[in-house]
Order: C-alpha cells, then sequence, then structure tokens
C-alpha cells in the first residue's frame, strides 16, 4: 500500500518511497556499465599515451605493457558481467504489489549493486592506468623494474574485483514478490 | 588542484612527456665521459660519439674537424628535438617550450649588438648565435644605434617586447649598457617565466619555482659578483636582481652591499642550500664558483624526473642537454689544445 512508511502525504521521504523500484534499477544497471567502461577507458587512454610515447626509443616495451592495458580492461568486462545479471534480476510484479515494501527491497538491492560495481570499477580503472602509465616509463629506462611494478598493478586490479564480488552478493538476494497478497 | 594532475595530464602531455623521458634515457652517462676524456684527437671524439645518438650528426663531417663544429651539430641535435616536441605541444605546454628559447634570444641580440659596437661583420655574427634564439627581424639589429631605436625598428614585433618597457632610453649603446640591457632583460624574462608557471599550478608550479628561483639567485650572486670594482652604482645593481627566489628580499639587500667576494660568501652562508655551494670553494677563489653552481643545477634538473605528470622535465632536459654540449665544448677544447690535463676541471656528470 502506498504511502504507508510516512504518514504526511508531502514529505520528501513519500516522495523517495513512491519512485518505481524497476527505476532503481534501471539506473542500477547503467551506472553499472556506463561507469565501469568509463574508468576502464580513463585507465586505457592514460596508460596508452605514455606507452606509445616511450616505445619510440624502446621499442621492446611495447609487448609486455600491454598487461597493463588489459588489465583496465578487465575492469569494463566486470561492468559488462555485473550488468548482465544485473538485468537477469529484474522481474514483473503484479501492479498491487509495486510498493510493496518486498519490491522496493529488490530494487534498491540491484540499484545498490550497480553502484558498487560502477564506482569501484573506475577507481581501479583509473588506479590501474596511472600505475600502468608510469610502469610503461620505467620499463623504458630499466627493464628490471618492469615485474616488480606489475606486482602493485595486481593489487590495484584486486580492488575492481572486490567491487563485483560485493556487488553480486547483493543482487543475489534481490527476490521479487511473486503473487498479489 | 595539486597532486590530481595524474587524471587529466595524458590527455594532451603524456605522450611528449614519454618522449622526452626517452631522450633523457640518451643523455651522456659518466663511463661515456671517461671514454672522451682518453681521446688523443678530435677524431677520436667523433668516433666515441657515433656509437651514441650524436652519431647521424658527425658522420659525414670531414675529416679535420673543429671544436666548433662538434658544438654546433651537437647544438642541432638538441634544435631538432626541441622543434619535433614544439610542433606536437598544445596549449599550454606549447606556451611553456616557447618560454624556454626567450633566454637564448636575449643573448642572441646581445651578441650582435656587440659585435656591432665592436665592427664585426653581421654574417660572422649570425652565424655564432644560438639557432634556438633565432627570430626573423635578427639581422636588423645590427642597424640600431640606441636602445630606443632597437626596440622600435626590430623588437616590439618578437616575444621579447614586454621586457623591454624598464630599459627603453635614448642613451647609446656602449659595454656597460649592453651589459645592463642584458641583465634587464633577463630579469623581467625570468619574472615572467615564473608568474606563468606559477598560473600553470598544481606540480609545474612547484617544481619550476624551485628551478626558476634558483637560476635568479644564481643571477644574483654573478651579478654581484661581476660588478665589484666596476661603475655599477648599489642601487643599480639592486635593480638588476629579480623579485623572487629564496634571496628575495633580505638577502638581496647585503649582496648589494658588498665589495669583495668574502663578503658576498658571509651573506650567502646564512642560506642552507647555497652555504653546501660556498663551503666547496676556498677563501678566495672564485673560479671554481661556476662550476659549483652548474652541479648544483645538474643536480635539482635531474631531481625534476623523479614526478610524473608535470612540464619541468621539459625544461630540465633542455638544461642538461646545454650542460652536455658544454661539457663536450670543454673536452673537444683540452684535446684539441692537448691539455688533457685539465679536462676534469669543468665537466659535469649528469648521470
Amino acid at each position: 500500500m502506498s504511502g504507508s512508511v510516512a504518514g504526511d502525504q508531502a514529505t520528501w521521504s513519500h516522495a523517495l518511497v513512491n519512485i518505481s523500484p524497476y527505476t532503481f534499477s534501471a539506473i542500477g544497471i547503467a551506472v553499472a556499465i556506463g561507469v565501469s567502461v568509463l574508468g576502464a577507458a580513463w585507465g586505457i587512454y592514460i596508460t596508452g599515451s605514455s606507452l606509445i610515447g616511450a616505445a619510440i626509443k624502446a621499442p621492446r616495451i611495447t609487448s609486455k605493457n600491454l598487461i597493463s592495458v588489459i588489465f583496465c580492461e578487465a575492469v569494463a568486462i566486470y561492468g559488462v558481467i555485473v550488468a548482465i545479471i544485473l538485468q537477469t534480476k529484474l522481474e514483473s510484479v503484479p501492479k498491487s504489489q509495486i510498493y510493496a515494501p518486498e519490491s522496493l527491497r529488490a530494487g534498491y538491492a540491484i540499484f545498490a549493486s550497480g553502484i558498487i560495481v560502477g564506482f569501484a570499477n573506475l577507481v581501479c580503472g583509473l588506479c590501474v592506468g596511472i600505475i600502468g602509465s608510469s610502469c610503461a616509463l620505467s620499463d623504458a629506462q630499466n627493464s628490471s623494474l618492469f615485474v616488480k611494478i606489475l606486482v602493485i598493478e595486481i593489487f590495484g586490479s584486486a580492488l575492481g574485483l572486490f567491487g563485483v564480488i560485493v556487488g553480486i552478493i547483493m543482487s543475489a538476494q534481490a527476490s521479487w514478490p511473486s503473487k498479489a497478497g | 588542484m595539486y597532486g590530481f594532475e595524474a587524471l587529466t595530464f595524458n590527455i594532451h602531455g603524456g605522450y611528449l612527456e614519454a618522449i622526452v623521458r626517452g631522450h633523457r634515457a640518451s643523455l651522456l652517462t659518466a663511463s661515456d665521459y671517461n671514454n672522451l676524456c682518453q681521446c688523443e684527437t678530435l677524431d677520436d671524439i667523433k668516433m666515441h660519439l657515433s656509437a651514441t645518438e650524436y652519431g647521424p650528426y658527425l658522420q659525414n663531417e670531414p675529416s679535420p674537424l673543429h671544436t666548433t663544429t662538434i658544438v654546433e651539430k651537437c647544438t642541432l641535435k638538441l634544435v631538432d628535438e626541441y622543434k619535433s616536441m614544439l610542433c606536437q605541444a598544445t596549449e599550454p605546454l606549447s606556451t611553456f617550450l616557447e618560454y624556454i628559447r626567450y633566454g637564448h634570444m636575449i643573448d642572441n641580440v646581445v651578441l650582435i649588438v656587440t659585435g656591432t659596437l665592436h665592427e664585426r661583420d653581421v654574417q660572422e655574427l649570425l652565424e655564432k648565435c644560438h639557432p634556438l634564439g633565432m627570430f626573423d627581424s635578427i639581422a636588423t639589429l645590427a642597424v640600431a644605434q640606441n636602445m630606443r631605436e632597437l626596440y622600435r625598428l626590430v623588437l616590439v614585433d618578437t616575444p621579447l617586447a614586454p621586457y623591454f618597457s624598464e630599459c627603453i632610453s635614448s642613451e647609446d649603446l656602449d659595454d656597460m649598457n649592453i651589459e645592463i640591457m642584458r641583465n634587464t632583460l633577463y630579469k623581467a624574462y625570468l619574472e615572467d617565466f615564473y608568474r606563468f608557471c606559477q598560473k600553470l599550478g598544481g606540480a609545474t608550479a612547484e617544481i619550476m619555482s624551485d628551478l626558476l628561483s634558483f637560476e635568479a639567485d644564481r643571477r644574483v650572486v654573478n651579478i654581484t659578483i661581476n660588478s665589484i670594482g666596476t661603475e655599477l652604482t648599489r642601487d643599480d645593481r639592486r635593480k638588476l636582481y629579480s623579485n623572487f627566489g629564496l634571496l628575495y628580499p633580505y638577502g638581496h639587500e647585503e649582496l648589494a652591499i658588498c665589495e669583495d667576494i668574502d663578503q658576498v660568501r658571509a651573506a650567502m652562508e646564512k642560506y642552507p642550500p647555497y652555504q653546501s655551494i660556498f663551503s666547496k670553494l676556498s677563501y678566495g677563489e672564485s673560479q671554481m664558483l661556476d662550476k659549483a653552481f652548474y652541479e648544483e643545477e645538474v643536480k635539482r634538473l635531474c631531481l625534476t624526473f623523479e614526478q610524473q605528470f608535470h612540464y619541468a622535465v621539459f625544461f630540465a632536459y633542455m638544461r642538461l642537454r646545454e650542460q652536455e654540449i658544454r661539457n663536450l665544448m670543454w673536452i673537444s677544447e683540452c684535446v684539441g689544445q692537448n691539455q688533457k690535463s685539465r679536462v676534469h676541471d669543468s665537466v659535469v656528470f649528469i648521470f
């Protein structure tokens, strides 16, 4: 029943509670993929421009340093995977149940999952990109540094993975009410 | 905002920064300098240099080499690298790179005006000018009789025009006035460059302000020492000091009234960074001061490469190359004149 959470009909809480859970879900799915891809692209251009410039004087660095680009790309793939998982969680509910607490809970869970994954991947992509840029420049000067800096990158890319794990756990318990009543 | 350059610097500057770091890797090392110092003739030097990045520039030179040819070709390499970076740079990096060459323009202007005063041929002077400081109407400088004409005929169209406001006068150009003009122009240039870097903000502002302060302080000391015993008054000397740097304003007050080197030393030893420079010299000796300043400068320039995502690496690279060319010139001169014992007097190792 609508409006049962807050008393007065004209408060902000009343307005928020009356936004359809489908809206929240859709925004969550959009943020999951959109912001992840933003992070991945940001990281790739930061790494790529330094890599290209450094490879002019030291062509040997190109093949190894593509790993940095691949780590950034992985961030975008996490976003795609989570967005696909989230959209399979969307179900139709009967009209009377749209504003039931169970429906709201499912909508909020999908929204939160999307935000978690999106922003975790944004900062992860940035982190891996900046490290990748420094890695390319250091490798061009001294090739023994590459593997050591790669370890830092691996820790950085774990951040995106944390976001994906928590996001999937959140979305796993998003269950819509099944029948009227 | 300082600290977040990493997010957006690479959009416009990432490629060129990587290129300049690649160039830096090809600066001559201490082992290269040791090999060069062992050379017997200038042809040996050419052979050693052909294994480095200078190879393509020197290989076509005919055999009786002169020191000036070596220096000219090495400078040509620096100019080529500078121009290839400049043409790929966008704002504000392109303006930053342009600022680097204004110092050379000032030197060239003074060279031509002095040469004309001593009745040298204009063509000969033009050949001695530094290629980075050339501009279109430079040959017309030989025609000017006083500073006002100098400004009106030639310099008003060049980037040096704003620096002239403090030294336009109708006095005739003679040796003393030309030196004062050079120092006044350079003072205005350094202050302008400093303001520009402050406007850029972030890491560039911080690192460049350190480098430019050192440059300003070095010039203060050199002006002081060179004007001891000349007819330059204390106020005139004070007016040639730049308005920033570690020594501003109290050090300037003390240095303006110095009358000999020991007083300069006493004034400078109050500042810890310069105290270490002056402690390397024994009392009364000033010949090694230049080398001590160069060493300190090279140390600071190398430190700029420790940080990423700023423009000071471009400035540092140009200065380090110029130091390398100075080293090569000194080594070639010593070898050419058979004075190899003095080679290590003036070579500053970069790495």
